[in-house]
């Protein structure tokens, strides 16, 4: 086994993390029927946020939950706009991005060149000892900063929300067909709001782990379009947790891929790994296209229109 | 005496441009089967969804139980013990059974073994639904069961049924009425909306009959007529459909040859050797109960679903059974699908664009490419006036206007297209009697007029009315057709039932009735 193997399988999961979180916030977004484009602004306003209160308090728990209540903050714009003042939410979607990038920028100026300790991580010092498959159980399976193990309970309680809770039912319903769901007396639009505002949450929390642990450091424009990417994964994983976190170790390993051959000197042009992803939804989008029951079943039918009740 | 259950007093409530209800009072007693009639548009739906909680009434207020009551929302509806049974369903498609039943009604009562109790009260109702299966696969008719059980295992007090029938089999009507029947017995009061006046008669104690928003008159069902009824709705005459004298028939104008289909959908049916064709100046009806390959049948007619064999759907001397709905426009094909919100219209855009969408080739509506929204409007308008739709103009959104004004808009549009094929799917569905002798009346002249016309309806009654031959459809094959007068009710009753029966005369179109199974 190559020495460079385990830390790079450990550069893997952190640079999938975020799109866990990112992607999952958005997909529950979706199945209420709100389609909110700001994931980049909303993780990159989390980041710098995050990145700010570790830096002033030392706290990680602290910053991870400002970033987490930040990307909230952005969503509640983005939720009152679109679901009370019925805003058109690809546009507005798209405004919270460029806000939040402007925004970041103008919050993180005093904090260029500062770092963050990171959060901290299990260590089995006794478990490492072991040769051969004591550094892969000891870092890999268990040696992760508390965040990474978080993400994975997320999608399972993410599955277990939607498919097997009577609220993740309403939820559903409401992205479905919003005018049966109002009939039978769900308040469309407050499910929506709290959709959103959980959306909001889990892509600052996104944000969150960029600036404090993928990079724990402050550079502008630090999320590089991984908002974009997280969105591309929720059609990409066709609406459902587990493929979602499937895809964001998919796009997060090709992201560490791209870094690493130009280290390895492989000639693959950066481009065409950096838009590896984009290809990839595309190419699922056309293929689960085909099959018109599998677009049924999965895509909210009522993604991206607004409701508003008559009467 | 005791208390009403339900009562109301000066209930109004104003729509842009209209007034849905103007003071209406009601009062329900316990036990008591009372039924809402009225035209289309006479805001039936408006009243009993205020009553529901899902609408606001700009003024009146609402007794319940002798205690005045305001429902600001259908879950204290519910908790009052309010059942409603809505006209358009509210079900959700990409979801099943069973997740539908559970949402429209309480989570106590959600909880536990639900889809057995669901088996259960289906059984025991004669509402036969599988929990498990996905409602986009559920033809209208076994829809409307979902909403149906839904209200059933909330034991309600009153139950509100917003044209439950209208897509139901005369077996399920009759399983239904048994169900309502023991209700009332049991103290239920139940309102009930339907524009099947013989069932009222059947069913109801009693009857408040609407106009325009106001109530007119009641009465006492038994001792009217459905010819009576539908004249104090109307305050004027009804006048059946009549047909005309003389009509030679012509060319056939649509031949169906040997069509076999698989169903993409695999609870949906599959169609087997499928063979009829319909000359000029001929009405052939194709009855069945709703699930039985009609729309299928439908789909492959219309051109959404496309069939591998081109010369099995002949319009005119076209084959087309490749060719996509616009083709069949062109080929002179009109249809008017079963639903209407999403299939028969655009729900949210006006009634112009959805004239535009389906007549723009036919009635040239179209200019370099340019949408000629004048000419587009002015045929919207001609259709509006023809048809008596009642909406405030052609600039309102398809999905505001009632059930059966919609339909008749639709019907309008592909008529006013003079069609040399014309394939309806439920033409009558939720409209008034006065319109549905109207609609029915139109099918008769435009058959008269030369036109090839083929009617898929669950209407014993309508097929008898309007058809030169019946045939019967029953798990995707089609009998043999007969004339109406050589065949009686209970023998297509029979026949859409899957047992054979041999009528006295045999086809007289042997060639088109080949194929029976
Ligand atoms: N959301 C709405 N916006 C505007 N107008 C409406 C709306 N809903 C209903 N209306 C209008 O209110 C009137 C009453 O409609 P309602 O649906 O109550 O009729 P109905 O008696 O139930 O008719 P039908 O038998 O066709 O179902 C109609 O003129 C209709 O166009
Ligand atoms: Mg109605």
């Amino acid at each position: 086994m190559p020495e460079w193997f385990i830390p790079f399988l450990l550069s893997v999961v952190t640079a999938s993390t975020p799109f866990v979180f990112a992607g999952i916030g958005e997909l529950v977004v979706e199945k209420s029927g709100v389609l909110n484009l700001g994931v980049e602004g909303m993780m990159i306003v989390g980041a710098v946020s995050a990145f700010a209160v570790g830096v002033t308090t030392g706290s990680g728990a602290l910053a991870v939950l400002t970033g987490a209540f930040a990307g909230a903050a952005m969503a509640l714009i983005f939720g009152v706009l679109t679901l009370y003042l019925l805003s058109n939410q690809v546009a507005t979607g798209l405004a919270l991005t460029l806000f939040g990038l402007g925004l970041s920028a103008l919050m993180g100026h005093g904090m260029v060149g500062k770092t963050f300790a990171g959060l901290p991580h299990l260590e089995f010092p006794l478990l490492e000892q072991i040769p051969v498959i004591g550094p892969l159980i000891g870092t890999l399976l268990l040696g992760h900063d508390v965040l990474v193990y978080f993400s994975v309970v997320l999608m399972i309680a993410v599955g277990w929300f939607l498919n097997k809770s009577r609220a993740g039912m309403v939820l559903r319903a409401v992205g479905e067909n919003h005018n049966a769901a109002h009939s039978i007396g769900y308040p469309v639009n407050l499910v929506r709001l709290l959709a959103v505002l959980f959306g909001g949450a889990m892509a600052g929390l996104g944000g969150a782990y960029l600036s404090l642990v993928h990079t724990p450091l402050w550079v502008e424009n630090m999320t590089a379009g991984r908002g974009w990417i997280a969105l591309a994964l929720v059609v990409f994983a066709s609406w459902r947790p587990a493929r979602v976190f499937v895809g964001a170790y998919l796009f997060g390993g090709l992201t560490i891929m791209q870094l690493h051959a130009q280290g390895l000197g492989i000639e693959i042009p950066p481009q065409v790994l950096a838009m590896a992803p984009y290809l990839a939804t595309i190419l699922v989008l056309v293929i689960i296209s085909r099959d018109s029951a599998l677009i049924r079943l999965n895509a909210p039918a009522c993604l991206g229109k607004s409701f508003h009740a008559t009467g | 005496m005791t208390a009403p259950r339900l009562e109301l007093k000066g209930v109004t409530k104003r729509y842009p441009g209209v007034v849905a209800n103007n003071n209406v009072d009601l009062t329900v007693m316990p036990g008591e089967i009372h039924a809402l009639l009225g035209e289309n548009g006479a805001g039936k739906s408006t009243l009993v969804k205020f009553i529901y909680g899902v609408q606001r009434a700009d003024a009146g207020w609402m007794k319940w139980e002798g205690r005045e009551v305001e429902i600001p929302n259908p879950k204290a509806a519910r908790d009052l013990g309010i059942g409603m049974v809505f006209q358009h369903f509210s079900l959700f498609d990409a979801m099943t059974v069973e997740e539908n039943i559970a949402l429209g009604i309480s989570a106590e009562l959600a909880k536990g073994d639900l889809n057995s109790r669901i088996k259960e009260i289906s059984a025991s109702y004669g509402l036969l639904l599988d929990p498990d299966r996905y409602v986009h696969t559920l033809s209208v008719g076994e829809r409307q069961r979902i909403e149906v059980v839904r209200c059933l295992l909330q034991s309600p007090k009153l139950l509100i049924m917003d044209e439950p029938t209208s897509v139901l089999t005369p077996q399920e009507v009759e399983e239904l009425f048994k169900t309502l029947r023991r209700l009332s017995g049991e103290g239920v009061s139940i309102l009930y909306i339907s524009h099947k006046l013989q069932e009222i008669k059947e069913l109801c104690h009693t009857a408040t009959i609407m106009r325009m928003g106001e109530v007119v008159d009641d009465c006492d069902p038994a001792e009217e007529t459905a010819r009576s009824m539908a004249e104090m709705m109307m305050g004027k005459n009804l006048v059946s459909p009549e047909r005309p004298e003389g009509i030679e028939t012509g060319a056939p104008q649509l031949v169906v040859r040997n069509l076999d289909m698989e169903s993409s959908d695999h609870h949906g049916v599959d169609l087997h050797g499928i063979s009829f064709e319909v000359r000029s100046g001929e009405i052939l009806g194709i009855a069945g109960i709703a699930g039985n390959g009609q729309t299928e049948l439908m789909d492959v007619l219309s051109g959404e679903v496309l069939v591998d064999d081109d010369d099995s759907i002949i319009i005119g001397d076209k084959t087309v059974g490749g060719a996509g709905p616009v083709e069949r426009r062109a080929a002179g094909m009109s249809f008017v699908p079963e639903e209407r919100l999403g299939h028969g219209a655009v729900a949210e855009m006006t009634l112009w664009e959805n004239a535009f969408l389906s007549g723009a080739t036919r009635k040239d509506l179209l200019k370099s490419g340019f949408i000629q929204i004048n000419k587009s409007s002015k045929y919207a308008s001609e259709i509006v006036e023809q048809f008596k739709v009642k909406t405030p103009g052609v600039l309102n959104a398809a999905n505001s206007l009632s059930g059966g004004n919609l339909q008749k808009f639709i019907f309008g549009r592909e008529i006013l297209q003079d069609p040399s094929v014309i394939v309806v799917l439920q033409p009558t569905w939720g409209v008034d009697a006065g319109s549905a002798a109207a609609i029915r009346q139109s099918l008769l002249d435009l058959a008269a007029d030369g036109a090839a016309v083929l009617v898929i309806s669950q209407d014993l009654e309508e097929l008898f009315e309007v058809a030169d031959r019946i045939a019967v459809i029953c798990e995707g094959r089609l009998s043999k057709s007969w004339p109406p007068d050589e065949i009686t009710v209970d023998e297509i009753g029979l026949l859409m039932a899957g047992i054979e029966v041999d009528p006295a005369g045999a086809a007289h179109d042997s060639e088109a009735g080949g194929h029976a199974a």
